[in-house]
């Protein structure tokens, strides 16, 4: 009986023990979003949108270049990055399944993807900024699009896998080729779960800075085109914030609120539409 | 004849062209490390291994050495391990097994927007947020209670490794934990309903049924975490106050390789400068390739059917 009481007493405490861990992390979540919006929305308002940054103490500044900037360097990044992701995850799903190289492949995209992007930046510094001479958007959407390429891989390989081989088997007994069968059938089976991949590796740069700090750099300034230094959200988020100013700390608060928002949002979509395709 | 031929011809090229694409993965990996290593050659033959052990960090003299940089890389990831994964194998246990099911999902959804939050985001709130705490009621405490060892002395500031680390800890905490979930998931009903079925309580279960059964696939996620902290740059850059300085207190500045790289990359005015900090980003990328190798290899085995 005592033996018993104890081996209850144990189980409950650990169990209270865990509870209280993931408790721990709701609040955290809570605490850290809660401060995210309450300092954010103070700053935004229709300035932020629409004008230039400004020195600080001056009125009606705004990021409006950042956003654009942000929007148009990941935009780049991901057209750069999903054809090249798309077809070697195909490869890794329709050719590659069992292969040694596949294994190989498989192995370093899955390093890559948590590999760290500050030396992705240096990568593509050494590569681009330096033999051209100058910061540029190209740069920083090139660096976005190599922290892209194997998440976009790894999941376009996941996704084409859950298609059923009979669709496969089917659509080659009419005497299809393998290529067209892929592009008109199986892609279009896999094509929900494909997009979603696509935005949680969108959702996975909008908020990098590191591979930004020496590719893109950041600019004041309304860009006249790629080849240039290119103003960005999180990198004005870092400049603001590590300033001595109250007006632009605030600002750097309002970027977060933004980045974080639209990650989020981004985030539980994707869950959202994964979720309901594994229930079918 | 034609049709056959082209219809072969066809398939060869998208076999092909696919094979190239999954093949430049591989082309980008070795274009990484050969940059990298070409670009670091002049500080290899200026300072050799003594780079890897030396604590100078001189722009003005030229003279550089990795020591402090890399101490700080290792001592705050080791802080922010200490701290999440006793934490995240907590908060998994309790997603996997433990919780109600109708808690299951709304615990399970904010570890994973946790997760999703950027680290730049984390660095900040770390900075303007916890770093005040710290210095009116953390730090003051430990210096009070824990004082008598060294590591807990000298001024405090807010910011600093502890901080980093914390901040850290913060960020990889629901990062293991959801991996961690996944593993004990993967543990078979009927290994966890012949347990229950003797009598044993939960978490008799979980420690002799789920922890042996996952041990491989812990590892591994410990390991993912460990690789994220390593080769963070941003959640630890605001706080962890970028001084070149070694000291044994938790309390004081340091610098890690990923900070250094942040703040001095677009400064380095001189050729071994930059070629230094290239060498800096080299050993970090070797450290965090051979954690996050290990790791993918481990969370493979640790699934059933996996390579065992």
């Amino acid at each position: 009986m005592i033996l018993h009481q104890r081996r209850m007493l144990t189980n409950r405490i650990i169990l209270t023990i865990s509870g209280a861990a993931a408790l721990l992390g709701l609040v955290m979540l809570i605490w850290i979003l809660g401060d995210v919006a309450v300092r954010g929305i103070q700053a935004i308002n229709w300035d932020f949108f629409t004008q230039l940054p400004a020195p600080p103490g001056m009125e009606g500044s705004g990021l409006a270049n950042a956003i654009v900037g942000t929007l148009l360097m990941t935009f780049m990044a991901t057209l750069m990055s999903v054809p090249f992701g798309i077809l070697a995850g195909t490869w890794l799903s329709e050719f590659g399944r069992e292969s040694k190289i596949g294994q190989v492949i498989r192995y370093f995209s899955d390093i890559l993807v948590s590999a760290p992007s500050i030396v992705i930046g240096v990568f593509v510094y050494l590569i681009v900024v330096r033999p051209l001479g100058y910061f540029s958007g190209w740069a920083g959407a090139l660096s976005l699009a190599i922290i892209m390429l194997p998440v976009v891989t790894r999941t376009t390989e996941e996704m084409l896998k859950l298609v059923p081989h009979e669709l496969r088997e089917a659509a080659l007994a009419l005497g299809t080729p393998y290529w067209k069968v892929m592009v008109q059938v199986i892609y279009r089976a896999a094509v929900t779960g494909m997009i979603t991949g696509i935005m949680l590796a969108v959702a996975r740069v909008a908020g990098e800075t590191a591979p930004l700090l020496f590719t893109a750099m950041n600019s004041p300034y309304w860009m006249e085109g790629l080849n240039e230094p290119i103003a960005n959200l999180t990198v004005t988020l870092f400049n603001y914030a590590m300033s001595p100013y109250d007006d632009w700390i605030s600002m750097a608060w309002g970027a977060a609120f933004l980045i974080t928002t639209t990650v989020l949002i981004t985030t539980i979509i994707t869950r959202l539409v994964l979720h309901k395709r594994s229930r079918h | 004849m034609n049709t056959v031929k082209k219809y072969i011809s066809g398939d060869v090229a998208f076999k092909g062209i696919t094979l190239t694409f999954a093949l430049g993965i591989l082309v980008l990996f070795i274009a990484i490390i050969a940059s990298l290593w070409h670009e670091s050659l002049p500080s290899i033959h200026k300072f050799g291994f003594s780079f890897l052990s030396s604590s100078a960090w001189n722009p003005v003299k030229d003279d550089f050495g990795a020591l402090i940089s890399i101490v700080g890389t290792l001592l705050s990831a080791l802080i922010a391990m200490l701290i999440a994964v006793p934490l995240s194998i907590g908060v998994a246990l309790f997603l996997a097994e433990l919780a109600p099911d109708w808690m299951k999902a709304p615990f399970g959804t904010a570890i994973e927007l946790l997760a999703a939050i950027p680290s730049i985001v984390y660095g900040m709130w770390g900075l303007f947020v916890l770093a005040p705490l710290m210095a009116e009621y953390v730090q003051p405490a430990l210096a009070e209670y824990l004082g008598f060892i060294p590591l807990f002395t000298g001024t405090i500031m807010g910011i600093g490794m502890l901080t980093a680390g914390l901040v850290l800890a913060l960020m990889i905490l629901p990062f293991i934990a959801s991996v961690t979930r996944d593993v004990f998931l993967m543990v078979p009903n009927n290994l966890k309903e012949a347990a229950y079925g003797m009598g044993c309580t939960t978490w008799e279960v979980v420690r002799d049924v789920m922890l042996p059964y996952g041990k491989k696939g812990i590892a591994g996620a410990i390991f993912l975490g460990m690789g994220r902290a390593l080769g963070e740059t941003m959640a630890i850059t605001f706080v962890i106050g970028n001084t070149h300085h070694l000291s044994a207190s938790l309390f004081a500045p340091g610098t890690s390789i990923a900070s250094t790289l942040a703040n001095e990359f677009t400064e380095a005015d001189s050729d071994i400068y930059l070629s230094s900090l290239v060498e800096l980003g080299l050993v970090l990328f070797l450290i965090t390739f051979i954690v996050l190798g290990l790791a993918q290899l481990w969370l493979k085995r640790g699934q059933p059917g996996g390579g065992q």
